[in-house]
């Protein structure tokens, strides 16, 4: 069956200069993080259209959180950005000193989401963490989420009486389906890998043809011996899809995943910087490191779109055939390049 | 091979002095440099009042002592303090001055410092560091540096101070500059350091090589490089990388594997160790840059020790011969720093560096 190139429509809100923009410039731009002070205040709403590998594009909508700006998005322009939304994501900065007011916001954002968009994932990001101190921020956040928890409640039964009410049409119906909403929270600040753990659940769900992806994956880290399989888009570095062995499974270091697209991003602009080429450029091809008889790892351009990294165990001959046959597995993966036939599935 | 016995060797362990006004950012250097700290959490770190003493883990044996600000330790009322333990055995004094703030307070005080040291102690290489540069123009840093510099060299003339060891640089914690302060600084301590620069050398011409550095991988200092001239963005590109494969190691190279799954690679059609299944022991790496195909090549050379190296392009293909001549150097720079170091009771069995729990 022909896939068409998937577009999913994803709004991004909060109370102004809580750091949406900075946060899409960093993942889909490649600014750096310090380059985000420069930003000024978005008016009104910021279209972008996004292209993550060859088949979705995510159409982005960054919308300027002064209050005319949100207020105006509740009343006159309601239908026009609350319908066909696939994501909303909602970003709250720790530091705002009128945590009451952000949430009223907020209360009124969800509840125009769930009217209009009731199928939308909901996103909602403590953003600015590295401004807590470090050992209180996971009391911090936690605190947070359960008063969001209640509010999105709030939010949702709002919703539920306006449909109850006598006099709207909604009423006639019996047995309304439930308001339940799909909601995640994280703590993200720019300064730290957080970002890249946030967005990479965000992007997760909305990649088409996941399953492949995820058994041809195995197929490959079985057929070479792997540890561990990433599998990045190239211009965010944010994680596609992964694949660990069960002695992999053993890595302690449960954050590695959003470390290394970190760490990857910021080689690549270090790299530009050396070179002098553009930071959306290819920077580099292959990165290859064995640490003696301990493990062997290497990153490289994999398809169009992607880079893959795998950890394996050490062994010269291992790592060659390694290295041979994930450049065999290519044509496997073509179907991340664009909106072509996908492969005979699962 | 070099003759130990005519080479210069510093007595005990050099040490740093970090002194400077309160909040000029001595404590957040030595965090960064020596403990890792990520910059952005240095907002977080308290005044000290003591004298803090670090002892770094590192190629040679170095101590930082971080003075607090408000202490002036040549006019005291409460304390005299030991010049000699203080200032005998000394590498280097680094004065830290705040250029986002007013800092002639600053000058005044480090101007009587060096008065005071070149009495007792003028072999001391004083080192200033005008700090927190970051979000300053390029005019109005140089603007700054030559001020200081000036207002310094003014008031020694007037005492009739010549030539006073004093070297500037302009730093700041959130970027390379601080690193590559501490390199040069640490590189005048270093015994015999034109040898090493040589061989250096000597591996950039054999293997066509652009740049080569050596660096402590723990801080990020590097301890030499070739002869060819300075360049920031060659160190900047190293460095990082030293950083990538720090992080790499962290992640997948710091937890033990289990029993059955090195059974699994040690068992036919392998038969063999895994020790025997690598071509090399130590930590290799090697990159290949998209731009014009320039490579760049790193190589553990001993538990504090890794050379790096930017290639010239297309030396890909030649990466079999260029590991022969790399191997050569390796061996030569292992025994340099053997005669070099200090052996305490026994030799100390070679570990590696980039191996558990190295956090960055
Ligand atoms: N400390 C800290 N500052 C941040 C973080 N994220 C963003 N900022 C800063 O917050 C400021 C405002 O960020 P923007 O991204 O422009 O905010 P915005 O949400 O797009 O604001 P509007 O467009 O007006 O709605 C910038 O100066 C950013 O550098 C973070 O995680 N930590
Ligand atoms: N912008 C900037 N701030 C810095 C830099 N280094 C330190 N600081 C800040 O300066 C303040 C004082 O630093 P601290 O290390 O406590 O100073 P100390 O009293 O000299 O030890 C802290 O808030 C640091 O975050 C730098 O390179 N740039
Ligand atoms: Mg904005």
């Amino acid at each position: 069956h022909l896939r068409k190139v998937k577009k999913q429509k994803v709004l991004l809100m909060g109370k102004s200069g809580s750091g949406k923009s900075s946060m899409r410039s960093i993942i889909f731009s490649n600014y750096l993080a310090r380059d985000t002070r420069r930003l000024g205040a978005t008016i009104d709403i910021d279209l972008s259209h996004v292209k993550f590998l060859g088949n979705l594009t995510l159409n982005l909508w960054d919308c300027g959180g002064q209050e005319a700006f949100m207020e105006n998005y509740l009343s006159q322009q309601r239908a026009h950005v609350f319908s066909n939304v696939g994501v909303l994501i909602y970003v709250f900065d720790i530091e705002s000193r009128d945590v009451e007011r952000d949430l009223a916001t907020y209360v009124n954002i969800i509840s125009a989401l769930v009217q209009y968009s009731r199928e939308a994932k909901l996103f909602v990001l403590i953003h600015k963490m590295d401004l807590i101190q470090p050992l209180t921020r996971e009391d911090v956040f936690d605190n947070r989420v359960a008063v969001i928890r209640r509010k999105t409640a709030e939010a949702i039964s709002i919703v539920r009486k306006l449909q109850h009410h006598p006099s709207s049409p909604a009423a006639a119906g019996q047995g309304l389906p439930d308001l339940d909403i799909d909601m995640q929270m994280f703590a993200t600040s720019i300064w730290d890998q957080s970002l890249y753990k946030a967005w990479a659940s965000i992007i997760h769900d909305l990649v088409p043809n996941l399953g492949v992806i995820e058994t041809q994956l195995a197929s490959l880290g079985v057929a070479i011996d792997a540890d561990e399989i990433l599998l990045f888009e190239r211009t965010s570095f944010l994680v596609v899809s992964k694949w660990t062995s069960k002695e992999g499974d053993r890595n302690p270091y449960g954050d590695r995943f959003e470390r290394m697209s970190n760490i990857l991003k910021s080689w690549k602009h270090t790299c530009s910087k050396f070179t002098g080429t553009p930071r959306n450029a290819e920077q580099f091809s292959d990165f290859e490191y064995k640490m003696g008889a301990n493990f062997s790892m290497f990153v490289t351009k994999f398809t169009t779109n992607t880079y893959i990294l795998v950890c394996m165990p050490p062994g010269e001959a291992r790592f060659n055939s390694a290295k041979l046959n994930v450049a065999a597995a290519r044509p496997w993966f073509k179907f991340l390049d664009g909106p072509v036939i996908a492969p005979a599935a699962q | 091979v070099p003759d130990p016995a005519t080479t210069p060797q510093i007595k005990g362990k050099p040490r740093l002095l970090l002194m400077g006004q309160r909040r000029s950012g001595k404590s957040s250097i030595s965090s960064v440099v020596f403990h890792k700290l990520p910059p952005s959490e240095t907002l977080f770190l308290e005044s000290t009042a003591r004298i803090q003493k670090d002892s770094l883990n590192s190629f040679m044996d170095i101590q930082v002592w971080d003075f607090p600000g408000q202490i002036d330790i040549f006019d005291n009322p409460n304390f005299t303090f030991d010049m000699d333990a203080i200032f005998g055995e000394i590498g280097a004094l680094i004065w830290v001055i705040d250029a986002q703030d007013d800092y002639l307070e600053a000058v005044a005080r480090l101007n009587s410092t060096i008065l005071h040291l070149q009495r007792g102690y003028p072999h001391i290489n004083i080192e200033v560091f005008i700090h927190k540069v970051d979000g300053l123009s390029d005019d109005y840093k140089l603007d700054i540096q030559r001020d200081v510099t000036i207002r310094i060299q003014d008031e020694l003339s007037d005492q009739g101070v010549e030539n006073a060891p004093v070297n500037f640089h302009l730093t700041s914690i959130y970027n390379h500059s601080i690193f590559e302060a501490f390199s040069k600084v640490i590189q005048k301590l270093i015994p015999r350091l034109g040898q090493l620069e040589a061989m250096l050398t000597n591996l950039c011409r054999t293997c066509r090589f652009e740049k080569a550095y050596l660096f402590d991988v723990n801080t990020k200092i590097y301890i030499a490089t070739d002869s060819t001239p300075e360049d920031m963005a060659s160190y900047e590109i190293c460095s990082d990388y030293v950083d990538v494969i720090i992080d790499f190691t962290e992640v997948y190279g710091s937890w033990p594997r289990s029993p059955q799954w090195r059974a699994r690679l040690e068992q036919p059609p392998w038969n063999q160790s895994l020790e025997d299944q690598v071509a090399c022991e130590w930590a290799e790496s090697g990159l290949v840059l998209s731009d014009a195909q320039r490579p760049i090549m790193l190589r553990e050379v001993d538990r504090f020790l890794a050379l790096v190296a930017i290639m010239k392009e297309g030396s890909y293909d030649k990466m079999p011969q260029i590991n022969m001549n790399v191997d050569v150097v390796v061996k030569g720079l292992t025994e340099f720093f053997d005669i070099t170091k200090p052996k305490e009771g026994g030799r100390v069995q070679q570990q590696k560096i980039l191996q558990p729990g190295k956090g960055r």
